[in-house]
């Protein structure tokens, strides 16, 4: 179990967000082996922020971060993130294999070879998405859907110890969102820990070992049980829906870019 | 057949055009393919036009054009990157004046010279039939620095063109190998404006790559098709030039820009076709999307 102990992240009394704005303060949690942190908010309230300093996208504006106890961006090799937003690929001559393939990029270096053992991890890593069938087809033939697969079956070929994903069911149909789960259930298992942007406050984030609800402040912070209660959910997204069985779900809404608005209009 | 060859059996000039155009269609092929994935052909065209001052100045000082061509874009390019940095004004609108203010510059430069009207064609429009065995020599040794680029660099660029923040995340500088990409950017328009001129050149960075890439489905296929498409227009031009006795530069651009067409129409028909014929989505992972 000493394993377990190996702190991944640490975050103390952080500050994001851009030189003139700040967008949360007063962040701290820590992130271990083999575990899990989903942060849940609107849009604007933080969350892309949060997992883009902590992949050195952004600065810290105050406070401490470290990543595998080494200032952020120290260990490209051991870090796979999944970006919200992607460029349609339309003019980019790229099949879903290669796009795949980029994963193995920050291993492999400028010009370390492609061996069996990467078409190896890039077609197991295929299978888990459900697309190792799509490999040859250019990205912008296929579906939103299938593009987010791709983009998932990439951060799996990393093999990467920290996984940073941003909303990364976004898109996915049944199918995906269940292969999704049952590849992050493995990572887990494998060690890995994983910090993600989520809305999904059911099967993602009771998966996760922590959640943190964000609203351009930290609303709460704790196991999933304690924390996603109605009155939290509430503060976070300005409406909840409870039904039968106690299901909590929220309807999530589309603020001003800034995020300056968290009220659900 | 005769026809084909003859004028290059013929005359000397021709084999050392054609051979110039090959060397320029390489580098074109390889610096285009990033200019088109990473949507940078506005700042190619920016870098084509920005090298004239240079070539000017060198020109009235006795220098060699192409001297003056990277001192020209040494500074277009610093203008850009300062610019992109700081610029809250849509950058492109700030190139796209300092492009032609470089423009401007140069033509007025060349205006201080005895023979204005003959260095200002010349400059703008290429001198391919008049190129000399030491200019080919540097565009084989920049050509060979810019396949060398390409082979070091092809994953940064990549990841670069798929999602910048990916390549910084993975360990690549988006800074670093952005900055590389431009230096072979401008390294090929350098060694290509006297083959077509500095006003056409954009032509041949971009046409044969943009045609490739609506057919490639890999970077390597698309770097080979641009290659392919270069080369016959190069070809072609010369011939269509030499028989028909029309400007050679316009000529070699007319052609490709032609290629180009002819390839978007074609990939048009063919993917309304697949899409209206295609079981692509149907596939089992796609079913409900």
């Amino acid at each position: 179990m000493k394993a377990e102990n190996l702190k991944y992240v640490s975050v103390k009394d952080l500050s994001i967000g851009y030189q003139d704005e700040t967008i949360v303060s007063g962040i701290s949690f820590e992130l271990h082996q083999g575990e899990a942190i989903a942060l849940i908010g609107t849009n604007g309230s933080g969350k892309s922020t949060l997992l883009k300093t902590i992949v050195q996208l952004l600065k810290p504006l105050s406070g401490h971060i470290s990543v595998f106890g080494q200032p952020p961006g120290a260990n490209p090799k051991r870090i796979a993130y999944l970006s919200q937003f992607h460029k349609s690929g339309f003019i980019l001559p790229l099949r879903a294999l290669d796009v795949v393939r980029m994963g193995r990029f920050p291993k492999l270096g400028l010009v370390g070879r492609h061996g069996k053992e990467d078409d190896e991890i890039v077609n197991l890593s295929m299978q888990r998405m459900g697309i190792e069938k799509l490999a040859g087809i250019p990205l912008h033939f296929l579906s939103g859907g299938q593009q987010q697969r791709t983009y998932l079956a990439q951060v799996l070929a990393h093999r990467a110890d920290l996984l940073v994903l941003d909303e990364p069911t976004t898109g996915l149909d049944a199918g995906g969102r269940e292969l999704y789960l049952k590849a992050i259930y493995d990572e887990l298992s494998r060690g890995t820990s994983v910090v993600l942007a989520t809305h999904d406050i059911q099967d993602e984030a009771s998966l996760c070992h922590n959640v943190m609800l964000l609203a351009r402040r930290v609303v709460a912070y704790g196991p999933p049980h304690d924390v996603i209660t109605p009155e939290a959910l509430l503060e976070t997204f300005g409406i909840v829906i409870t039904g039968e069985k106690r299901r909590l779900s929220v309807i999530e809404t589309h603020h001003g870019h800034n995020g300056t608005d968290h009220s659900v209009s | 057949m005769q026809i084909l060859i003859e004028p290059f059996v013929e005359n000397a000039f021709m084999v050392q055009a054609l051979i110039a155009g090959i060397l320029v269609s390489v580098a074109c092929a390889l610096a285009g393919t990033f200019v088109i994935m990473r949507g940078l052909s506005f700042i190619g065209d920016a870098l084509a036009h920005g090298v004239l001052p240079g070539i000017a100045l060198a020109v009235l000082l006795g220098f060699p054009g192409m001297l003056g061509a990277a001192v020209g874009a040494a500074l277009m390019i610093g203008g850009i990157t300062a610019i992109t940095a700081r610029s809250r004004l849509s950058a492109d609108a700030a190139i796209g004046l300092l492009f032609v203010g470089m423009l401007s510059l140069g033509v007025v430069i060349v205006s201080r010279t005895s023979s204005f009207s003959g260095d200002l064609t010349r400059i703008l429009f290429g001198e391919i039939l008049g190129i000399q065995w030491p200019t080919i020599f540097m565009q084989l040794v920049a050509t060979a620095i810019i396949l060398a680029i390409t082979l070091v660099c092809v994953r940064p660029f990549q990841l670069l063109s798929f999602d910048p923040e990916q390549a910084q995340v993975a360990g690549f500088s988006t800074r670093l190998y952005h900055n590389i990409m431009l230096f072979m950017i401008a390294a090929t328009v350098i060694i290509s404006f006297q083959t077509v001129g500095t006003l056409l050149v954009f032509g041949l960075l971009i046409a044969p790559a943009a045609a490739g890439a609506m057919i490639a489905r890999q970077i390597k296929s698309m770097i080979i098709w641009a290659v392919i498409f270069g080369v016959i227009s190069m070809y072609a031009g010369l011939l269509i030039s030499y028989y028909l006795d029309l400007a050679t530069g316009a000529s070699i651009i007319l052609v490709t820009v032609a290629i180009f067409f002819i390839v978007f129409i074609i990939q048009n028909i063919r993917t309304r076709h697949i899409v209206s014929s295609r079981p692509l989505n149907t596939s089992r992972t796609g079913k409900r999307l």
